[in-house]
């Protein structure tokens, strides 16, 4: 067990809850065009199923290895793709945050993202956990690294917006 | 199936409209006596199910937890290296033991009684079988070489894995049929397979209408504007429609242009010129098969869809849930000699397959908008002519012909 923050000021933990409460009001408030933003120019993206991760298979349900792939996924969410309208909610709680040795932070959380779509009740999407590299770019921190491990067995339909 | 134990099943009140195949009766997607006639004569009747891959379970005691229709079945290596297939369902009292997706195992043991099962679906060992104590104990003559799993015929081909619950399924290849066969062998003869990993997922619609998508070529130049926009399936390309001699199967084939515009792209609302990609390595694709395709996806009746488009690969099994759903469960593959770069390109193509695939997405999100249609007209009566009347193969794309082929068989099978 690892001393509590290993390391990390409350300055520190402060910005990286930031980063990841503005990562879900990018998502959830209709400014998908800005979520590259959040990531550093070389960042790897990937949605993982949970059997995938644990038996080390490396297949993703979405696979980005570059921001600018994270552009194209959102060229493809506003402009190619059809897909009903729907309103996601991410919900991150249970933050860990860690010092690497070389630069910037391990983080870890568990995140549970509902679904709103016409005619339904909301539903539980997806539940699960991220396992992300933050490191400072500027005065601010963006992902190099972005892990979404899914628990849910079965994809709800389409999954349109990231996790 | 055994013993029929019920007089009769439900009646299906409905008459298939007198045009035939050009026309289809919505009913067929959510009338609860269609599904359960379908469950007993398409995915327990003589045909061949797609039950996973030889390197899922690659040794002796591995095995995968798998559907035919809803019905939940094991497929596994036996200790003698035979792959076996049987009803995950104790004979006993009916309970599902096997409950991990995949793994190893040396015995199945039921949880509630602690029956014992040999790899084979053989039954070894019944607990208390002589009684406590003088107490109890299962009949003198009690066999229990008789009360094993129920097992399933098993036929594999290439290291693709099928099954079924009936002894009178011909022989796989004749099943097929020689166009099938040949190109189920031009995606897997003389390969070893490699696991790339599995994407799931719950679609609410019924079974079929993903069966008609990938049956209907025409859809895909119109609806998926990210394969149009790049080029990768168009109406003007190349293409084909072939069916086997009964219509149950067939391929869709097609050629990938350019992106650009042209009589056509002025026809689609919805073409991008102007769009690119900001990472072109995810449309980075090396010839690998035999023929000018570059897409072939493959329709094999009753449960599997072989989709080859550029260099992804998968396996799309369906498992029905009732009339109203299905789980698609896409089984990603490679080649063993397969290099790292070949792997990694598989990988980044995957984006455009499965739940959240740039092409895919758009499919089940009209499938879902397909069934809220359907369900709420049972009486209606949907329309089946573009390319004519004909159930046959055809050279072009804009024809829904094998979907009339399709439900021509279905109909005989369902008598309907």
């Amino acid at each position: 067990m690892s001393a509590v923050g290993a390391g990390v000021s409350p300055t520190e933990r402060l910005a990286v809850e930031d980063l990841y409460a503005r990562y879900a009001e990018v998502l959830d408030e209709g400014e998908i065009e800005r979520w590259p933003e959040l990531f550093i120019e070389d960042a790897e993206y990937l949605i993982v199923a949970r059997e995938n991760h644990q038996r080390g298979l490396p297949l993703a349900l979405v696979r980005c290895e570059s921001r600018a792939a994270l552009v194209d996924r959102v060229q493809a969410i506003t402009r190619l793709s059809f897909y009903a309208p729907r309103v996601l909610r991410h919900v991150v709680s249970g933050l860990r945050v860690r010092r690497r040795t070389d630069r910037g932070f391990d983080a870890q959380a568990n995140y549970a993202v509902f679904q709103t779509l016409a005619d339904e009740e909301t539903t539980v999407f997806s539940v699960g956990r991220y396992l992300d590299v933050i490191v400072a770019e500027g005065d601010t921190l963006a992902f190099a690294r972005k892990v979404c491990v899914y628990d849910n067995p079965l994809v709800t339909n389409s999954l349109v917006y990231p996790l | 199936m055994g013993e029929q134990i019920w007089a009769d099943r439900p009646a299906i009140d409905l008459h298939w409209p007198a045009e035939g195949t050009t026309r289809v009766p919505y009913a067929i997607y959510s009338d609860p006596a269609v599904y359960t006639r379908e469950q007993e004569r398409i995915f327990a009747g003589p045909y061949w199910s797609y039950v996973g891959l030889a390197c899922e379970a690659p040794e002796p005691g591995d095995f995968v937890r798998t559907f035919i229709g809803d019905r939940p079945v094991v497929l596994c290596r036996d200790r003698h290296g035979e792959l076996r297939c049987y009803v995950n369902r104790c004979a006993h009292r009916g309970v599902q033991f096997c409950r991990q997706d995949s793994g190893h195992v040396t015995e199945w043991v039921c949880p509630y009684h602690q029956w014992v099962y040999d790899l084979d679906g053989t039954l070894v060992a019944v607990p208390f079988r002589r009684g406590v104590k003088g107490n109890g104990g299962m009949l003198k003559d009690f066999d229990l070489g008789v009360h094993g799993l129920q097992r399933l015929q098993v036929a594999e081909r290439h290291g693709v894995v099928f099954a079924s619950f009936s002894p009178e399924t011909p022989p796989l290849e004749d099943y097929l049929g020689p166009t099938m066969v040949a190109y189920f062998d031009r995606v897997f003869a003389g390969r070893t397979l490699t696991l790339l990993g599995y994407q799931r997922q719950r679609v609410p619609g019924n079974w079929k209408l993903m069966f008609e998508n990938i049956k209907d070529p025409y859809h895909a130049s119109l609806l998926h504007v990210f394969l149009v926009t790049f080029g990768l399936f168009r109406a003007d390309q190349p293409s084909s429609v072939k069916m086997d001699a009964t219509g149950r199967h067939a391929v869709l084939c097609s050629q990938r242009g350019e992106q650009k515009t042209s009589d056509l792209t002025a026809e689609l609302r919805s073409f991008h010129e102007d769009l690119r990609l900001h990472d072109p390595r995810l449309l980075d694709p090396v010839k690998e098969f035999e023929g000018p395709e570059t897409v072939v996806m493959q329709t094999l009746w009753p449960n599997l869809i072989v989709q080859q488009q550029s260099n992804t690969l998968a396996m799309r099994q369906l498992v029905t849930r009732g009339p109203d759903a299905f789980d698609l469960h896409w089984t990603f593959f490679g080649y063993a000699d397969d290099d790292e770069a070949m792997q990694l390109r598989r990988l980044r193509q995957a984006n455009l397959m499965g739940p959240a695939g740039y092409v895919s997405i758009d499919d089940g999100e009209v499938m879902a908008l397909g069934q809220n249609g359907v369900a709420a007209y049972p009486e209606a009566i949907g329309l089946l002519e573009m390319g004519g009347t004909g159930e046959g193969d055809e050279n072009h794309m804009v024809t829904e012909a094998a979907i009339r082929a399709f439900y021509r068989y279905y109909r005989e099978v369902m008598e309907l």
